[in-house]
């Protein structure tokens, strides 16, 4: 902005539309509110509910603690907006300024932040993910099928996937009594996030908590019985498992393919924008008026060689619409960077599990402190000499340290004696990551190099 | 009904609020917080006792009350 | 020669007002005078080494500390009792601490001091009700010391009839946690050893009985459990029960008395929190960050040379963390020295932070809750006596003596 008052109209009778309406959209919303936007606000979401917390979901809710649809995000203040749910956007007109959506009414924006974030990976033989019994599960509907399906106590679950998601599922699962089947293609659960040294941990944790753990396979068919319901899985090891709830649990897609032939840099791996969030064209020039955040952005981040950096993670989504949503209404000088340390939690069998960075860059590992076989630990993860990320399992007081050492590049190993540090500690060991050529469930981190307008990006379908 | 989220990121399992407003927070765990993500009016009380201890300020509240009108699919 | 900063916080004349010592020693975070500690008084360097590893709560770890004025009464190696968690570190530390928590807190007794609110409001009711002349209360004497020693007694399951003997025990311990420059080191070693070694045994006996009849205290629980982490050894039990009768009321009876006199000198909040009784959550966590009962924490050292803020801590030093001075550390808190409680994100650290962060933290601030709103409720008009009021010598463990007020009467 020039000075010429254009931003003063924007924010006084600017129209700003969000496409998505979960976590992103909903605190950049609250965002530009806070920061003086009195203009037209409109949210656009494809699902029918407002706003609602998805980590609840594979956990209180699969638990029979809390109900799917009670699941809505505190409302951290007031937005004033027009919100249009259950009718996903089905196209962007970038020189026109509009957003197209499936009703085919069309909405034109002034300033557009794009986060429809992801969905989940379907099991991929059409046919066989449409029995009866096979779920997947990222939405509140999902969970809400999953869960009344969960208290009909099926005789075994099976549970395809152990990343995060599908390790959640299983311990759920295991805390209710009902048999589980986790059938993982890595060697551990875990590995594509933390590797296979802390991978074993986690592998351990499931068979204590009597999950039937088959690591190193792969579901290769699904069958079902006359009446359309799943009864049984076939693995590529030749064995068969019994079972009546399948949980397809093969990681994520970024909702990007209603973008697809905008012109905005938008593909499989989301949309590449600037560490301000604002979303390359497809010929690397930085748009002004169109924003992203949350799971379906990717941006430079200075503490990892400025490489893209898209995070599924909820601190994530809020911390990059509320940056998103503050530079959609400053002045240039006034933007700041998205620039927060990755960092996500999840709990299973009983275990806080909260890392900090990006483990999965590292390729040593070293146990700081506690110990890997009292499941209570911290890793800290080593790239090229330096510190590149931490996971702490029940230990997370410890985490800001490690935070710190991040930041400030800190040499790997670390040097130094900790109040704790035992026999595991006493030198790196290899963070056994797999090849990153073979697809893995686990990592919720990918890295891509700086091309925001890679053609294969942006005009290969997703799939 | 009151709505809470916690920000997970922040948390350290100083059990503040699973002390104080049990109904709502449990540890799962030595460490692993799990919560109620919607509360009768009847806890807000001990909600914000809860949301006052917390050591890092990772409980989220409502701060207003949702327009009845707010979130109707306006199609 | 002028007192070395060090010294003047020590100084009995400035108990009443330590702030604008600690204002002078934010100037240079990390201070160090020769021989002495290495003190810390900026909140992000306190926070920051309350949660780095490479810094011991376990005084074994200090560096020699022969010569030093200021140096803590050694432990002696005949000492009646080990020291208890909040002196050990990771893993030892965190396996006690877990066996303590079972019976008093979450995931294993989550209901237990959520439970106790009733008899909280009771007690506080019944003290209110006992004071006699409203034209001349010592709070603390009447309300203040009665109230935690009582509520601590009753969770532990120690007679409250015994509370004439352990109490001598319980303020030379708390008094020996006190550095004090002028007093022989070597004899106030022994004092607390000795008091140490007769609560000690005092407990043995306690312990020997709830054993053989169980009752539903924490010593009880304590003294039969056999968790995953198994059973504490005797002396482990008796380490941990002294912690917890000592720091159960030690700390609380400062909280709510300088609580009272804050609000007294704060007319408006106290109006405030007489018409709305939820006012005394967020009262509460104010009085924690502006006058934190555990104004330092003088126990900590380094296991490796670390760096703060320029200047290398060298391994083996002993580090004061001035949690007060953070929690009035302009950088972190707007207008630190204005008591607000509407404070927004108040991340104080009057109750520590990281892995020995107070472990009865969540009853401290039930009870100081319930005693300030019911005394906010019940006293009419009332007004402090003397200002400021007679201090306990102890600069660690900061609060009044007497807190002498007087009121027009008492409120049903």
């Amino acid at each position: 902005m020039l000075g010429d008052g254009s931003l003063e109209r924007l924010k006084r009778e600017g129209r700003i539309v969000v496409v998505g309406a979960s976590l992103a959209g909903l605190r950049a919303a609250e965002t530009l509110r806070a920061e003086g936007f009195a203009g037209s606000l409109t949210l656009i979401g494809d699902e029918p509910h407002e706003p609602y917390d998805r980590p609840p979901l594979s956990k209180q809710v699969l638990l029979g603690r809390a109900a799917a649809d009670r699941t809505a995000l505190p409302r951290l203040r007031s937005v004033d907006a027009t919100w249009r749910l259950g009718v996903p956007a089905t196209g962007l007109d970038m020189a026109a300024g509009r957003v197209r959506l499936a009703d085919d009414d069309e909405v034109p924006y002034d300033r557009l932040l794009i986060a429809t974030g992801v969905r989940a990976r379907a099991w991929p033989r059409e046919a066989e993910a449409e029995l009866d019994g096979v779920f997947v599960l990222r939405t509140r509907d999902d969970s809400a099928a999953l869960a009344r399906r969960l208290e009909e106590g099926p005789k075994r679950v099976l549970v395809i996937g152990a990343g995060f998601t599908g390790s959640e599922i299983a311990s759920a699962c295991r805390e209710r009594g009902l048999a589980v089947t986790v059938a993982e293609r890595g060697a551990a659960p875990l590995v594509g996030a933390l590797g296979g040294v802390v991978g074993a941990v986690a592998a351990e944790m499931q068979r204590e908590h009597g999950v039937d753990l088959r690591c190193g396979v792969m579901v290769t068919a699904l069958e079902g019985d006359a009446s359309g319901r799943v009864r049984a899985a076939h693995l590529s090891d030749g064995s068969t498992v019994e079972t009546d709830v399948v949980i397809v649990s093969l990681g994520a897609i970024r909702n990007t393919e209603w973008l697809a032939g905008s012109g905005l840099g938008a593909g499989p791996r989301g949309i590449a924008c600037d560490a301000g969030c604002r979303a390359f064209d497809i010929r690397g020039i930085v748009t002004d008026d169109i924003y992203a955040a949350g799971d379906v952005a990717r941006s430079p981040h200075p503490l990892f060689g400025y490489q893209f950096l898209s995070l599924e993670h909820w601190g994530n989504a809020a911390s990059q619409a509320r940056i998103a949503a503050h530079n959609m209404i400053s002045e240039s000088t006034d933007r700041i960077p998205h620039m927060e340390v990755p960092a996500f939690w999840s709990s299973q069998f009983g275990v806080n599990i909260k890392s900090v960075g990006v483990p999965s860059l590292g390729t040593e590992v070293l146990i700081s402190q506690g110990a890997l076989r009292d499941h209570r630990f911290i890793g800290v993860y080593g790239y090229q000499g330096r510190v590149i990320g931490a996971v702490a399992f029940d230990q997370a007081r410890w985490l800001p340290f490690y935070q710190e050492l991040i930041e400030t590049t800190a040499a790997f190993p670390p040097p130094f004696p900790t109040v704790d540090r035992c026999s595991d500690g006493q030198r790196p060991l290899d963070a056994d990551f797999p090849d990153p050529s073979v697809p893995t469930h686990g990592p919720t981190v990918t890295l891509g190099g700086y091309s925001p307008a890679d053609r294969r990006m942006t005009f290969t379908p997703a799939h | 009904m009151v709505r809470i989220a916690v920000d997970l990121n922040r948390c350290q399992g100083y059990a503040q609020c699973a002390f104080l407003a049990p109904e709502i927070f449990t540890m799962h765990g030595e460490e692993a917080l799990l919560y109620a993500p919607e509360a009768d009016e009847a806890h807000r009380a001990k909600l914000a006792q809860a949301a006052a201890a917390c050591p890092v300020q990772a409980i989220l509240v409502d701060a207003v009350d949702v327009p009845a009108g707010a979130v109707s699919d306006a199609r | 020669m002028t007192q070395s900063l060090l010294h003047q916080i020590l100084d009995y004349a400035n108990r009443a007002n330590p702030y604008p010592i600690y204002e002078q020693l934010r100037k240079t975070p990390v201070h160090h005078d020769d021989g002495g500690p290495y003190v810390i008084s900026t909140y992000y360097e306190i926070r920051s080494l309350l949660h780095d590893p490479r810094i011991s709560s376990d005084a074994r770890n200090l560096a020699s500390t022969a010569g030093d004025p200021l140096a803590e009464p050694a432990q002696e190696e005949e000492s009646a009792l080990p020291p208890g968690f909040l002196r050990l570190d990771p893993p030892e530390h965190d396996r006690l601490r877990r066996m303590t928590n079972r019976p008093f807190g979450p995931p294993h007794s989550p209901h237990r001091v959520d439970g106790m609110r009733g008899e909280l409001h009771d007690i506080v009711s019944g003290l209110v009700d006992g004071i006699g002349d409203p034209g001349r209360i010592d709070l603390v004497e009447q309300f203040s010391y009665p109230f935690p020693v009582t509520v601590i007694c009753r969770l532990l399951g120690v007679p409250r009839e015994d509370e004439s003997r352990f109490h001598t025990w319980a303020d030379t311990i708390a008094a020996s946690l006190d550095p004090d420059p002028d007093a022989d080191p070597t004899e106030r070693g022994k004092g607390a050893n000795d008091a140490r070694m007769q609560l000690g045994m005092y407990l043995a006996g306690l312990i020997e009985e709830r054993r053989k009849n169980p009752g539903d205290d924490m010593l009880s629980q304590l003294a039969t459990a056999k968790g995953e982490d198994g059973s504490m050894t005797t002396m482990e039990l008796l380490s941990t029960a002294a912690l917890l009768l000592i720091a159960g009321h030690e700390t609380t009876v400062n909280l709510i008395t300088n609580g009272m006199l804050t609000l007294l000198r704060h007319p408006d909040v106290l109006q405030r929190l007489r018409e709305d009784p939820r006012l005394a959550v967020p009262v509460v966590e104010e009085l924690l960050r502006f006058e934190p009962p555990v104004q330092l924490v003088p126990q900590r050292t380094t296991l490796a040379d670390i760096e703060v803020r320029g200047v290398t801590i060298p391994k083996g030093a002993s580090l004061w963390l001035v949690l007060a001075s953070g929690n009035r550390d302009p950088q972190r808190f707007e207008d630190p020295d204005r008591f607000d409680p509407d404070r927004p994100d108040n991340q104080h650290l009057g109750l520590g932070s990281g892995i020995h962060s107070c472990f009865g933290a969540p009853l401290a601030r039930l009870e100081a809750q319930f005693a300030l709103a019911e005394l906010a409720r019940r006293l009419e008009n009332p007004r402090l006596l003397e200002d400021p009021p007679p201090y306990r010598q102890n600069a660690v463990l900061r609060g009044p003596r007497h807190l002498h007020i007087s009121c027009d009467g008492i409120r049903p």
